[in-house]
């Protein structure tokens, strides 16, 4: 019995020592708290703003060293907000959100007049940064920088490989353009997808119906779009020869009016500019599956013997490709956008796979200028996939200049 | 649910069904879908171009003083010479205008987007020599990947090579390249198929969820009669088209 209550009294004091202890341990949290919530924290110091380089103008790089408070001291601060201001006293405003743990941060605004936040460019910009604490009622800011002005740069030297890579290339294609017009024999491997269009005109005109060509949904501006025209400029000419009919329907307007153009001087190369019929290139609509009802409607009523499709195409390929299964037509498909190209692979009977839509054009034309180009393309391959070796390699024994010569940050 | 909007769900639920129809074959439904979805994308395409392009673009432009806008908005109208024959021409200078300002932006873009990002994704270390006794020596299971990466873009790009027949180790090479794309297509197409047929999946909850609240509504048998209306149309044409495919069966027979 002695012994239990001898138990029950250790017990108790051990509870009563350890809640006092805590309460104790509180109350100088508390006190502590207290402190630094009433105390100014210290503030970011050396704080340093330069034009954002490299850029288009309308962006300032700011950068600081953190508070003597922030992850030491009194540890009260939690973050960093940055102000600017058109004058020294003038009013400041925010420019950023809660920053943590950073010490730098690009103040960049929009570029046009009348657009928000926009950030004119050779105008006297002062800045400050604010370290904040959790009461937003104490914080501490740092000494106002400026007068710093914000412009545009004429080269990004961020960006000079590109412009290495592209000078390399266009040497290569103007030498190969040089050596095709001298006469050298270029190669170019068989292209069995390419092949197939001639055979698959035969079979249009044989079975007395037209050939469904179709642009896709890219701009005139898009490089599969451009290769596209060269092949249509060559099935149109075909046709013209064989007397087939051609449905050319666009998705986009200078599409047509370009599509219109290669089709017609298809026509007179073939001396048969009397057949050429403007309603042959036509615009449906500028809705993507509008578009696509449009061109599956006429797939089914016009019932074409084959169906070319060739440039940029995204979700409505497969429902194009499905549909021209479906009417029985032969297809012949190409495109680069990679998305897509399993959708053609599966329904199409020929596809050309991403670069080979662009060689395909070199291929139908053998002109010296699209040859040459086609040959520039295949060293340029080659030089990379040596740089791509050299660079992996050597990236295993810790030098990382190749890798980095293909890093382009901004 | 008002009448109001009633009305154009049901609408969207029938022309719903018309496009489905298509599924069977080509039929008067789907033609007048069809019809309809384009005719309303042309116009409505139109007036987007007129209130988002040429108003803010153009008219607000040059009537602020911006006055060298008249200059893109001149080769727009030149545009317009191709309706006639006789200075139809006309059109080719901004068309060749826009192809060579666009071709000559394609380049740099291009080479930054499809070549250089993807030669850097390429060159990836595997094995750190400099720290060969080290346990970073070779990841095993990350490390096979990253090789299988390099080697797969590098085989793809042989595959690409136009200069040479695929022959002897060109063909090893090349076709391995193409077993790589075509286990990418594969991947990306199963993908794309999942995508879609959750589409499909969310269009079908759509219409049940629609009919559920129909029905459930005070007007419950009017909604009726415009489903039964709906569903009967459908229906004489299926019968319509049973009859025609057995009696062009016994026709044949």
């Amino acid at each position: 019995m002695r012994l239990k209550l001898l138990f029950l009294s250790c017990l108790l004091l051990i509870f009563i020592c350890t809640s006092a202890f805590t309460q104790d341990e509180a109350v100088v949290a508390d006190s502590l708290e207290t402190t630094a919530e009433t105390i100014s924290p210290a503030p970011a110091t050396s704080l340093t703003a330069i034009d954002k380089p490299d850029d288009h103008g309308h962006g300032i790089d700011l950068s600081w060293e953190l508070s003597a408070d922030d992850g030491g001291g009194l540890m009260s601060v939690m973050g960093y907000m940055i102000y600017r201001a058109t004058s020294p006293d003038g009013s400041y405003e925010a420019r950023s959100g809660l920053l943590l743990n950073v010490t730098a941060y690009s103040d960049v605004g929009a570029m046009n007049e009348g657009e928000n936040d926009y950030m004119p460019d050779y105008t006297d910009y002062y800045y400050k940064v604010r370290a904040l604490t959790t009461d937003s009622a104490v914080f501490a800011d740092s000494e106002i920088l400026g007068p710093v002005q914000s412009f545009g740069q004429w080269f990004n030297w961020k960006r000079l490989s590109v412009l290495l890579l592209v000078a390399g290339f266009l040497f290569l294609t103007v030498y190969f353009i040089q050596k095709a017009k001298g006469g050298a024999k270029l190669f170019v491997r068989r292209l069995a997808g390419i092949e197939a269009v001639d055979e698959a005109i035969g079979r249009a005109t044989e079975m007395g119906k037209p050939i469904l060509y179709v642009l896709g949904l890219g701009t005139a501006a898009d490089i599969a779009t451009i290769a596209s025209y060269t092949i249509l400029s060559r099935v149109a000419k075909k046709v013209a020869e064989y007397q087939t009919g051609l449905i050319v329907p666009c998705y986009d307007p200078i599409v047509m009016a370009i599509a219109q153009e290669t089709v017609k001087t298809s026509y007179m190369n073939a001396g048969r500019a009397d057949a050429y019929n403007e309603d042959m290139v036509y615009f449906v609509t500028n809705q993507q599956f509008a578009y696509v009802a449009g061109v599956n409607g006429v797939m089914l009523r016009d019932r074409p013997a084959t169906n070319i499709y060739m440039g940029k195409f995204y979700a409505e390929s497969l429902i194009l490709a499905e549909t021209g299964v479906a009417a029985g037509s032969i297809q012949i498909a190409g495109t680069d956008e990679i998305s897509q190209i399993p959708f053609f692979v599966v329904a199409c009977d020929y596809t050309l796979i991403g670069e080979e839509l662009y060689a395909a054009s070199a291929y139908l034309g053998k002109e010296p200028l699209l040859l040459g180009s086609l040959k520039a393309q295949d060293y340029a391959k080659a030089c990379l996939i040596f740089l791509a070796i050299i660079g992996f390699i050597t990236l295993m024994f810790g030098y990382h200049g190749i890798v980095d010569f293909f890093h382009v940050a901004g | 649910m008002t009448w109001e909007t009633f009305l154009w769900t049901t609408l969207g639920a029938f022309l719903t069904l018309c496009t489905f129809s298509f599924l069977y074959k080509d039929n008067p439904f789907y033609k007048f879908a069809e019809h309809l979805v384009v005719g309303v994308s042309a116009g409505y395409f139109a007036l987007v171009l007129y209130h988002q392009i040429l108003i803010p673009n153009v008219f607000d432009k040059i009537f602020d003083g911006e006055w060298w806008y008249i200059i893109p908005a001149l080769l727009g109208i030149m545009m317009w010479t191709r309706f006639s024959r006789k200075y139809s021409w006309i059109s080719r200078w901004p068309i060749a205008l826009y192809m060579g300002i666009a071709s000559g932006m394609a380049v740099p873009r291009e080479m930054h987007a499809r070549v250089i990002e993807q030669m850097h994704s390429a060159m990836i270390n595997i094995i750190d020599m400099n720290n060969i006794m080290g346990n970073s020596f070779f990841d095993t299971a990350s490390g096979i990947a990253k090789l299988i990466v390099f080697i797969g873009t590098l085989s793809a790009l042989f595959y690409f090579f136009f200069s040479k027949e695929h022959k002897g180790f060109f063909k090893g090479i090349s076709q391995f390249g193409i077993w790589i794309l075509m286990i990418g297509f594969g991947a990306s197409f199963g993908y794309t198929v999942m995508g879609r047929i959750s589409l499909f999946v969310q269009r079908i909850q759509v219409m049940r969820d629609w009919t559920v609240v129909a029905w459930a509504d005070e007007a419950s048998g009017a909604f009726a009669v415009f489903w039964i209306i709906t569903f009967g149309v459908f229906a004489i044409w299926a019968v319509f088209e049973i009859r025609k495919y057995l009696r062009s069966k016994r026709s044949t027979a």
